[in-house]
């Protein structure tokens, strides 16, 4: 073959170029072009020798530091609501339930609000307004925290479905656990707007372990799982909900219970 | 929190779970994403500008992007590549806007004689050479920037994808917004003009080898 010309030799040299294997043979036996090769590469091996600084092992950290502040809140998708199969079915997955909770969880803070009541005549039957949302809040949160035990409790004994099995499945469990964090975020706020700083506490270190659920994988090795477990056990999370979840339901189960905030049913949750 | 993280690093699709999950309006979950792409964003992004400041708000601005597209991203495979495209295409105009902003004025700062800024580690890369050596390295370092500098924002940005980055040539042509063809021959000048510039200074590899010492 004639000479490559210098655009051939460069893309030879990338790796790159139709006829390699004609190029190349041309090169075993044309000193003149090897030559040239051997000056294109010298320039390029030349160049790879720059060093870029080190920014750091902390960079990225840093990076996001400087960026967080300026990232507005997304708003999530519409669709991801209804994902996950046709609609009809979609609703039938225990994370559609999980989904129904947090818009029901969406509509008892604004009732708690006032944003309902306002707009319903008064009840001389109700004594105390404050007691009813009280109520309602009480309810919501103990079925919310009952869907939260069983994702802990079903995580705690999920198995690979055979011994060769490397990774194990939690992508169901991942997925509730996303859907409830929306839910805990909203009863946590109303807990703190309450006053309840005991329940609030219990909701913010279940905020935390569902967000850690909803951060892992959909697959994890055993030794990711494990993690995954130790890390629930070490806050002792399961016990707490277990507890206010057990106490909640004792309250809506007795009309007598006193909705004076320091009362003794908040005492005996921030001996948790 | 910390042991979380890293066991959602430990994974390959780990990139696209915390995309969903930003997009689900998580906004945390965006953080993995810089704090895993960041240094490699970082590198591309210094040998494109030739200087620290200039990478450090190129790899800011990229993920500010990308955070802002990412629902544009949602059907591609490689957060990674796709963040590295964005931060080529910042680096191209912030270069561009550079150049017009030196052309109206003097060199400031800790700009050298050449122009460009000094890194401090490629002054202490080759400490253990002779001091013949070192001044000839240090020398070859000085011609190699501005070589580097002396090449359009198009040329440079293709040269350091394809030369440093590894990267293809259909994904060079999508930061150059030009087509296939023109971003192989921008790539192939770039190669050109550092030949023309470098070839004097530096020695073939046999050279060096029959020296008894390497570049």
């Amino acid at each position: 073959m004639k000479h490559p010309n210098e655009e051939e030799l460069i893309a030879y040299h990338g790796g790159e170029v139709l006829q390699r294997d004609t190029i190349a043979s041309h090169l075993s036996d044309c000193p003149e072009c090897r030559e040239e090769l051997e000056r294109i590469d010298a320039v390029l091996a030349a160049l790879g020798t720059m060093t870029v600084p080190e920014p750091g092992a902390d960079y990225g950290q840093r990076v996001w530091q400087q960026i967080a502040p300026q990232l507005p809140e997304k708003r999530a998708r519409w669709w991801n609501f209804a994902a996950g199969g046709g609609f009809t079915t979609g609703w039938l997955e225990p994370r559609r339930w999980v989904a129904v909770g947090a818009l029901a969880a969406v509509v008892i803070v604004a009732f708690l609000a006032g944003r309902v009541t306002k707009q319903v005549p008064s009840d001389p039957t109700v004594a105390d307004e404050s007691k009813v949302r009280e109520r309602v809040l009480i309810m919501a949160v103990g079925e919310h925290l009952g869907r939260s035990e069983m994702v802990l409790v079903e995580l705690g004994n999920v198995e690979p479905a055979n011994a060769k099995q490397k990774q194990v499945n939690i992508s169901s469990e991942r997925r509730r656990a996303e859907d409830l964090l929306e839910e805990n975020r909203l009863y946590r706020q109303t807990a703190l707007e309450q006053g309840d700083t005991a329940l609030a506490t219990v909701l913010d270190e279940l905020e935390r372990v569902l967000l850690d659920v909803a951060h892992s994988p959909g697959e994890v090795t055993p030794a990711q799982l494990e993690n995954i477990r130790q890390h629930i056990e070490s806050r002792g999370i399961l016990f707490k909900v277990r507890v206010v979840g057990q106490e909640l339901q004792q309250r809506t189960q007795s009309p007598a219970v006193p909705a004076n905030p320091s009362g003794s049913t908040k005492l005996e949750r921030n001996k948790i | 929190m910390k042991r979380m993280s890293q066991s959602v690093e430990a994974t390959g699709d780990s990139d696209a779970i915390a995309v969903e999950r930003t997009l689900a309006g998580d906004r945390d979950a965006f953080r993995v994403l810089v704090e895993r792409h960041s240094r490699n964003v970082f590198r591309l992004a210094y040998r494109m500008t030739g200087n620290q400041h200039d990478a450090e708000e190129v790899v800011q601005e990229a993920f500010l992007r990308a955070y802002q597209k990412l629902a544009q991203f949602a059907a591609r495979a490689n957060f990674g590549t796709w963040v590295y495209r964005i931060a080529a295409n910042y680096a191209i105009d912030r270069m561009r806007q550079r150049t017009n902003e030196d052309a109206q004025r003097e060199p400031v700062g800790r700009m050298s004689e050449d122009g460009i800024e000094r890194d401090p580690a490629s002054l202490v890369a080759d400490a253990a050479p002779s001091p013949e050596r070192l001044a000839q390295s240090e020398q070859l370092a000085i011609h190699m920037r501005r070589a580097l500098n002396e090449l359009t924002p198009a040329e440079r940005t293709a040269f350091v994808m394809r030369h440093w980055g590894g990267s293809g040539i259909e994904e060079i042509a999508e930061a150059l917004k030009s087509s296939s063809s023109a971003a192989k021959n921008t790539v192939f000048r770039s190669v050109q003009k550092l030949r023309r510039s470098l070839e004097p200074f530096v020695e073939r590899r046999g050279q060096a080898k029959a020296m008894g010492s390497e570049l």
